[in-house]
């Protein structure tokens, strides 16, 4: 493969920022709301089916939790050594597939990532529910479920406090901490969108639900720019957040003085397949949602392709982790510390080790395949050997460094019983029927935000149907509305070029839009074309602005001498022009007046050049194919 | 409540976020007060556009942030080492290191609710009745259109003067809203 060129149209780009949409088909404000509002007001028959195969599992909770609360922990089989078994196992699997929420609605918040926007809400959600489902397994591995509010610093009749230097009080912290700040973060993005849901209203009850939730939100900008202050200092808060909560959980067993856990890469390593199993859970919920409910041009193969390639980083560091535990385990001539590691891979365990390492190392290695990272199919099995092979990791983890005690005594092996796969199970359960009442009910795409990020949310755009011929008509408003946002960050120097019928030309600095075409440069188009201009202004009218700047004789040729010009300069200048003229063709084709000679000269040329900006927008759209085509 | 009038103020309505950004800059020279655009999503850079000052946010989540992880330490502290001191595992009372975690959870938790709940309180959220919500046609404002209204509180209002300023701003429509 010499070099990819992507499938590429000019439509395809953002006209004020040049980059490639995000969301495709160029829907209107309101065809995304139709959209995103349509699973909500009708749902579709299927998501009963859904709906009822979750609820039996989670049913299957309740039932073995509900046993579990009768009998006992005993029917779990958990026994000294292996006293954690599958319900740690399972608690650190659920938190580590949150964290890829909040990772793309914190961390790619600050790293302005606009492609967050199409999943973030869902990603979200998939958080909240899976810590939900990450805080029952400790809750009922303490066997005593009515007494869970001890490790909390409340007052209580025997003087007593929590204990703050456990690594396991820190869990209950960072944990819950997680937990709230997350549903805080969750819910505040939703208010304008729950405002969006009351505002289509038709039944009472809607209206005072969504009513209730919506806060009143009147999509004030006075509100506004708090809310996006308070956005942006949640996502700031929750990224260390994140990093602590999974550090924090490692905590739990590397301050332990056990072999095989006590070691420093913990933190860091525990982060890494946090972020790796929970994109790998938004990529198996989004993949079918997005065909279910229609929104692939929403949730694009792009989007797909972005989470596929952290699952790639994340999955090699991974990889890398497993490897440096190893080398350490050998490098720190500890002899016990080895022997975890050895026994790890070749003992007892080894059948789960290797599960592990083929799931998490080899299988996210396929991504280097472009074809599979654009395959939502491909990406869909993926995930679910990832999924898998996290759990795993988190067994191995847990089951080997407790299996062998330090007398061989004490050493056990740990036989899982039924009630372990219905508790994990039914946490499946519990996690599916939440976020399936949640895209019954709740708009699983962040409305607002994706507004925000089509092209003609942006004030400076104008729209290129509308520009023909703005020259003329709009001007007032136009200029208007071009020269406010001019003192402003965001690239003015673009507003200018959507107007270059009207105002002028700039310099295409990157003249060709495709490839192919490089070699005809526009540098020689360019040429042809001021030289023609500038004859023209000489000519005639121009004379006397000898002196002035090439800009200034195009404008004064075009706005005095056109007219006159015209028909002599028509010929001369279309010769110049005739290689750009089949391009421009097509371009060209909408405008009634271009067939008019004496406009026709003096737009021409500028068109000529200017035509990237005002209609193709050149000079974005080879960054585009650039960024596409490394990547 | 005191001057309160029967028209709550005019609304104008707007096709394009361009549009408002236009028309706000108009209203803002004009030098109204009491008034406010109404959008689907944040328009960026609207606030100076609209004359607005920064927001007050991140102050109160400063203050809350370092509350969180002052009040978070301290009660550690207290809990640990002043009300009832116990040896484990032949840690200081004060083992301040140990006590890290807590009192960076207990920043971040306050620091959010400084967010969260400071904002809902600089903009007196939940206002479930608002004057506005009179016009059908604001709803549109949370799905593809683009408002402005301004109060007949402010005192440059004036019905007549106030409707042309915004029909010159190229808006849809301009209605009364009732109070």
């Amino acid at each position: 493969m010499s070099h990819y060129i992507p499938p590429f149209h000019e439509d395809d780009l953002d006209p004020v920022e040049g980059r490639t949409n995000l969301i495709l088909t160029h829907p209107t404000y309101s065809e995304l709301t139709e959209t995103v509002a349509h699973p909500i007001e009708n749902p579709h028959k299927v998501w009963w089916i859904f709906f009822m195969a979750a609820l039996s599992l989670l049913s299957l909770a309740g039932l073995s939790v509900g046993y579990l609360l009768w009998e006992g922990i005993g029917i779990w089989g958990n026994n000294v050594p292996l006293g954690w078994g599958w319900p740690i196992v399972n608690f650190v699997f659920w938190v580590g597939i949150g964290h890829a929420g909040t990772l793309i609605s914190a961390v790619l918040f600050l790293f302005r990532q606009k492609w967050r926007t199409s999943i973030n809400r869902a990603a979200e959600a998939m958080t909240i529910f899976a810590v939900i489902c990450a805080l029952m397994f400790p809750t009922i591995h303490v066997g005593r479920v009515w007494v869970i509010y001890w490790p909390l610093p409340l007052p209580n009749q025997m003087d007593l406090w929590p204990n703050f230097r456990s690594p396991l009080l820190w869990d209950v912290f960072a944990v819950s901490t997680y937990f709230t700040v997350s549903l805080l973060f969750w819910y505040v993005g939703l208010i304008p969108d729950i405002a969006t849901m009351r505002d289509r209203s038709k039944t009472f009850i809607r209206k005072v639900a969504y009513g209730i939730f919506a806060l009143g939100w009147r999509g004030s900008h006075r509100h506004w720019v708090n809310y996006e202050a308070a956005y942006l200092l949640l996502a700031a808060m929750a990224t260390p957040l994140v990093l602590s909560v999974h550090s924090i959980v490692s905590f739990d067993f590397a301050v332990s003085q056990l072999p095989g856990w006590h070691t420093t890469i913990f933190p860091p390593y525990f982060v890494a397949g946090a972020v790796f199993s929970g994109f790998a859970m938004v990529l198996t919920l989004m993949i079918p949602l997005r065909v279910w409910l229609k929104m692939d041009h929403i949730i694009t193969t792009k989007h797909l392709e972005n989470m596929a390639k952290i699952i790639l980083l994340t999955g090699t560091l991974v990889g890398y982790a497993y490897a440096m535990e190893f080398f350490i385990a050998w490098y720190s001539g500890n002899p016990y510390e080895s022997f975890a590691f050895v026994n790890r891979a070749f003992g007892d365990y080894g059948w789960a080790y290797w599960i592990m390492l083929s799931c998490n190392v080899v299988t996210p290695q396929f991504i280097w395949v472009k074809r599979i990272r654009q395959s939502p199919f491909a990406l869909f099995i993926l995930s679910i050997f990832v999924n898998i092979g996290m759990w795993f990791e988190r067994f191995v983890i847990v089951a080997t460094s407790l299996h062998h005690d330090f007398l061989p005594s004490s050493w056990g092996y740990l036989t899982p019983t039924m009630w372990y796969v219905t508790t994990l199970l039914g946490s499946f359960g519990l996690f599916f029927t939440l976020f399936l009442l949640f895209v019954r009910f709740l708009p699983i795409i962040a409305l607002s935000e994706i507004k925000s990020i089509l092209p003609q949310a942006n004030p400076h755009y104008v729209d290129p149907k509308d520009d023909d011929d703005s020259g003329q008509s709009a001007t007032g408003e136009v200029e208007s509305h071009a020269g406010a946002p001019a003192d402003e960050e965001v690239s003015s120097a673009k507003v200018v070029i959507a107007d270059s019928a009207a105002i002028d030309v700039q310099p295409p600095d990157k003249p060709d839009k495709k490839p192919d075409k490089a070699e005809k440069a526009a540098e020689e188009k360019a040429a042809a074309d001021k030289a023609a201009a500038d004859k023209a202004a000489e000519e005639k009218a121009a004379a006397d602005k000898a002196a002035e700047d090439k800009a200034a004789e195009e404008k004064a040729a075009a706005d005095k001498a056109a007219e006159e010009k015209a028909a002599d300069k028509a010929a001369e200048e279309k010769a110049a022009a005739d290689k750009a003229e089949a391009e421009k063709a097509e371009a060209e084709k909408a405008e009634a007046e271009k067939a008019e000679a004496a406009k026709a000269e003096a737009d021409a040329k500028d068109k000529k050049k200017a035509q990237s900006d005002a209609f193709t927008f050149k000079p974005p759209a080879d960054k585009a194919t650039d960024e596409e085509g490394s990547s | 409540m005191a001057k309160r009038s029967k028209t709550y103020g005019l609304l104008a309505e707007y096709e394009t976020s361009g549009a408002l950004y236009a028309a706000c800059e108009k209203v803002r020279d004009a030098g109204y007060g009491a008034w406010d655009a109404h959008t689907p999503f944040p328009v960026h850079g609207l606030e100076k556009a609209m004359g607005m000052k920064s927001s007050w946010v991140p102050w109160i989540v400063c203050v809350m942030g370092f509350s969180g992880a002052i009040g978070g330490f301290l009660m550690q502290y207290w809990m640990s080492a002043v009300d009832y001191p116990l040896i484990i595992s032949a840690k200081p009372f004060n083992s301040y290191p140990a006590f890290v975690p807590v009192t960076f959870e207990a920043a971040i938790l306050l620091g959010s609710f400084g967010a969260v709940f400071g904002m809902f309180g600089l903009n007196r959220l939940p206002t479930l009745y608002h004057s506005l919500f009179n016009s059908k046609n604001f709803l549109r404002f949370s799905d593809d259109r683009f408002f402005i209204s301004i109060e007949a509180r402010d005192p440059k209002y004036g019905l007549d003067k106030t409707r042309t300023l915004l029909e010159s701003t190229g808006a849809l429509s301009v209605e009364e809203v009732d109070d």
